[in-house]
């Protein structure tokens, strides 16, 4: 998801703009989600499904609703398949030279826009660097900006929105204002502006810029979420039988009210990896020497009539990646969305 | 309705004065707006400070956006670098954009529209895990990748439609831009109007309309669609606006001199005036858009309107 | 000839778990100008018997596998699905629980009135509103002309309730169901809107099937009962036998379990257990778990319906146990003072609803 509104791409997880439009898309999508044929087993009206046990309330204890989730999941086929491809994505991250011996940064010019031979599976670059080797290391990058800048925004965006919510009043009021005003700044806008001076050629910047316009998206979901945990009764009662606010917060709210900042979080893990490619090939986001999938696309695509394997293998290998990512995302909110079960 | 719209109007000015102030002092962290000034050359000490007293920069930061606030509601948005008006800019600019904003918006409307009420209908048949297959596919390529792809095959090899859009981007060349620039909100339109669709479609409310023996065309059109359109339409609306933002890629790629073709010039050259101006009308027409949004959203839904 | 009669009709709904059996043969008939009550817990069937009836079953999952639907004597389930639309909300009708949910929220109520009579007999918009407010008159809205531009969420509950009556009785036909039209009202209210529908039934000699769990308010209208449990009638009976002398034990719980003013400072009697899970039936009898008079046979053979006396079937083993078969009056205490809840008058009483007092045998 590339373009500056990154609001569609998560799932609406990290909306840039369309605040409620996209914030309904991420929980209404849930709702009624793939449930296909099966639909719901009760027929409406009457519901024979009512008389069965485990109805279960809205918001489930929380080691019952994280088994469940984790029943679920380990059955399902979407959530393996794209499990598996996140852990392999991972492995080379972390090791990449346990399948790609050589060096992305050693290229020879004399072999510039050469397609696949043996040993080069992928031909090479118009720099006669090895389309391969670069393809997995670049894998690196984009895992590492996409992990590091969900953490990033989970944390600050779940920490200012959860203590807004529980605590509300005037900080809750100013929060929501300054979520409003980051919601009108469109994201790859905003990081053209901002990166366009950086000529540092690490990650950091990206993750920074990244961190500092979408923190508010994750905040709305924090806050939302703690809101309607807090209605809930067992809350009322832990309040009326003394409970601190600490311990309110970090022994009653807190393990009801993380699911929706995970779910909202892997979502937008995928729209950060889109959009540090995007940055990369508008020329903000990473330098060279650094290795991005976004780079070597931005580099290639002078050339893409002639040489097209120097784009279609990391456009692909990024497309693989997003797609796993929102697939992980999509399905983890079906086995945490409490509605469902 | 008026007080509706009254209020939500007063309720955007602070949002507005945040949004630019925050533009604002983004750019200025960007760097020089003198030495972007000066083109290539680097100015000398005297022109420099004139320039600088000129433009009030020796004043202090706050100082600076009120004097161009002031400046942009007269109708002044400074001078880009190669000495054109940012607003002959604007003038030359926002046409086209708002073109290509609108091919897409039009294709998210028919096609996204049309593809979510088919498979919201039908879940679970063939033509909806296709649909959503596709629409996977739109949401996970991005949009520079489908772009370049589209560009190459549409454009160079089987040469439909020209590889590149002309100056003066008459609405035929923009299709193939615009579905570009769409595809991602078009592949959300269509998810989102299946679930609303499909979540509707079990309400009481169609049950009753089938109960009244109504006919299936009328039950659809008048009874689900009516309901389930409410969060697309909201969607679509402050979509608009980040299209126009979002354009930046597209143009780049189909060589559209638009908005974002502007931005990307005066942000290479660091020219303060012209990023300031232009993402100061995009956050007006975002703020607009959105407003535009609440009152569709008060005419579709009555609970709101009577709030 | 009856105006609807329905034949061993099954309903079940696939899921992914599995079939689950919602409907398991039933059968019943209303005459012209006759009330049914149709009673049961909810999960029973009674709301999915109904909507068979109507042909608004949700399908898929729903799906009917066997049994006829007689409408005027003909099968409505071998109709076209054309021929039914006609027949739907021309001439038969369904009232709904929630009419909140149950109203279009974006058009207003006059539109969904009026929009009854532009479909089925083709009138122009403007004649359908008049049509419009003169039903909301008749239903008792007040300043029916100037709220027919409203939307439902305007209203109370007690008049969208009325509306919802008044969107069913629009085009007069000659049956109309009613699922379970008083229990999202305030009890006050219930009374009203149950009288009004039972004032408006009566004046267009409308048959009526009545839904419910609430056993006063079948006291006060009904004909005749069928009790429903697990997806079978256990008991269907004139409403005055069924009263003073149920014939099955599942219907012996039901009026025990009733808060009765002569039993005050008692313990109430509460059936044991719980409704069976649709997907669980229990072999046999469906009810052998939770009943004092089960034995052996009930847990392994479904009892079929006896005949009681004429008009009167029980779908119980030991009918000839229960009050309704020992023919011994059962004591004037269980006729006395019975108070249902929302009801005026004892279920034993004279008042005999829809002014059809026959013969009290």
């Amino acid at each position: 998801m590339p373009e500056p509104r990154v609001s569609p791409a998560g799932d609406g997880a990290v909306a840039a703009t369309g605040a409620g439009g996209a914030m309904d898309l991420a929980t209404s999508e849930g709702a009624a989600r793939e449930r296909g044929p099966e639909g719901p087993p009760v027929p409406r009206g009457t519901a024979p499904g009512d008389a069965g046990p485990g109805g279960g309330g809205p918001v489930g204890r929380p080691r019952g609703l994280w088994a469940d989730a984790w029943r679920d999941l380990r059955r399902d086929p979407v959530f393996v398949v794209s499990a598996l491809v996140i852990v392999f994505l991972v492995v080379i991250a972390v090791r990449p030279s346990l399948i790609a011996g050589g060096n992305p940064l050693s290229c020879d010019l004399g072999r510039a826009q050469e397609g696949a031979r043996p040993g080069h599976p992928f031909g090479f670059t118009a720099q006669g660097c090895d389309v391969y080797t670069r393809t997995v290391y670049g894998a690196r990058t984009s895992v590492v900006v996409g992990v590091l800048a969900s953490l990033g925004v989970a944390l600050i965006g779940s920490v200012l929105g959860g203590l807004a919510g529980f605590f509300g009043g005037f900080w809750d009021a100013a929060l929501s204002r300054v979520t409003d005003i980051f919601f009108g700044i469109p994201v790859v806008l905003g990081g053209l502006v901002l990166l366009s001076v950086v000529t540092s050629s690490t990650v950091w910047p990206v993750i920074g810029f990244m961190v500092l316009l979408t923190w508010p998206q994750l905040s709305r979901i924090a806050r939302g979420s703690v809101l309607s945990v807090k209605q809930n009764d067992f809350v009322q009662a832990a309040r009326a039988l003394g409970a601190s606010s600490t311990r309110l917060l970090l022994r009653h709210i807190l393990p009801n009210a993380v699911a929706p900042v995970i779910v909202v979080a892997t979502i937008a893990l995928s729209t950060f990896i889109a959009l540090e490619a995007t940055l990369s090939y508008l020329g903000v986001g990473l330098k060279p020497p650094a290795v991005s999938w976004g780079i070597d696309i931005s580099n290639a695509s002078p050339y893409i009539r002639n040489s097209p394997h120097m784009l279609l293998w990391p456009a692909g290998a990024l497309a693989v990646t997003v797609l796993a990512f929102i697939m992980l995302g999509d399905v983890v909110r079906d086995a945490l969305d409490p509605k469902l079960r | 309705m008026g007080r509706y719209v009254t209020r939500r109007l007063l309720q955007m000015i602070p949002v507005f004065v945040g949004t630019t102030l925050l533009i604002f002092l983004m750019v200025h962290v960007m760097g020089d707006p003198v030495a972007g000034l000066c083109g290539e050359r680097q100015c000398d000490p005297a022109t420099e400070a004139r320039l600088r007293q000129e433009f009030g920069l020796d004043q202090p930061v706050w100082r600076q956006y009120l004097t161009y606030m002031g400046n942009v509601f007269s109708g002044d948005f400074g001078t880009a670098f190669n000495g054109q008006r940012v607003i002959d800019l604007m003038a030359t600019a926002f046409p086209v954009t708002l073109r290509l904003t609108l091919v897409a918006v039009v294709l998210e409307i028919v096609i996204g529209i049309t593809l979510g009420v088919v498979t919201g209908l039908r879940r679970g048949r063939p033509v909806d895990t296709s649909v959503l297959l596709l629409t996977l596919m739109a949401v996970s390529v991005p949009i520079f990748v489908t772009g370049l792809l589209a560009q190459l095959l549409l454009g160079v090899e089987w040469r439909l439609v020209p590889p590149a859009v002309s100056a003066a981007a008459p609405l035929d060349e923009l299709i193939v831009p615009g579905l570009v620039l769409a595809s991602v909100s078009l592949a959300y339109v269509t998810r989102l109007t299946r679930t609303s669709v499909a979540e509707n479609a079990r309400a009481d409310y169609v049950r009753t309309a089938v109960a009244k023996g109504l006919p299936r065309h009328r039950v659809i059109t008048r009874h689900l669609l009516r309901n389930s359109l409410i969060p697309v339409v909201t969607f679509i609306g402050t979509d608009v606006g980040a299209l126009m933002g979002g354009a930046i890629v597209t143009e780049r790629i189909f060589n559209i001199h638009g908005v974002g073709f502007q931005l990307y010039q005066g942000i290479l050259r660091q020219n303060t005036q012209t990023v300031v101006g232009f993402v100061t009308v995009l956050v007006i027409v975002f703020l607009l858009a959105n407003l535009l949004v609440d009152v569709v959203y008060a005419v579709l839904d009555p609970r709101i309107r009577h709030a | 000839m009856a105006l609807l009669e329905v034949t061993g009709l099954h309903v079940e709904f696939r899921t992914r778990d599995g079939t689950v059996p919602a409907v398991s043969g039933v059968s019943y008939r209303v005459d012209a100008g006759e009330t049914l009550a149709v009673l049961g817990e909810s999960g029973s069937g009674k709301s999915v018997t109904a909507q068979a009836v109507m042909g608004i079953l949700d399908s898929p999952p729903g799906r009917i596998t066997a049994g006829r639907v007689l409408f005027r004597g003909q099968d409505l389930l071998t109709l076209k699905e054309e021929r039914r639309r006609r027949i739907r909300g021309a001439e038969m009708a369904m009232i709904f629980q929630d009419a909140l949910s149950a109203l279009n929220p974006v058009l207003t109520v006059g539109a969904q009135l009026g929009e009854m009579f532009t479909v089925h007999r083709g009138m122009s918009r403007k004649a359908a509103r008049a049509e419009a407010v003169r039903l909301m008159d008749r239903v008792g809205i007040p300043a029916a002309k100037d709220r027919a531009g409203d939307y439902p969420h305007q209203f109370s509950g007690g008049m969208r309730q009325r509306i919802m009556i008044a969107m069913a009785l629009a085009l007069e036909p000659a049956l109309i169901i009613a699922d379970e039209p008083t229990t999202a009202l305030d009890v006050t209210v219930q009374a009203q809107v149950m009288d009004l529908l039972a004032e408006l039934r009566r004046e267009l000699a409308m048959g009526l099937v009545l839904i419910t769990h609430d056993l006063g308010v079948v006291a006060d209208v009904a004909d005749r009962i069928v009790v429903m449990y697990a997806g079978r009638i256990v008991e269907s009976a004139p409403v005055r036998d069924i009263y003073r002398r149920p014939a099955h034990p599942y219907t012996e719980g039901l009026l025990e379990s009733v808060p009765r003013v002569d039993r005050k400072g008692r313990e109430l009697y509460a059936i044991k257990g719980l409704p069976p899970n649709p997907r669980r039936i229990p072999p046999g009898c469906a009810f052998h778990p939770r009943c004092p008079r089960a034995r052996e046979v009930c847990r392994t053979e479904v009892p079929p319906q006896f005949e009681v006396a004429p008009e009167r079937t029980s779908a119980c083993f030991f009918w000839r146990e229960t009050p309704g078969g020992t023919g011994a009056p059962d004591g004037t205490e269980m006729r006395g003072g019975t108070e249902m809840p929302g009801g005026t008058e004892t279920p034993g009483g004279t008042r005999a609803p829809g002014g059809t007092e026959e013969g009290d045998g």
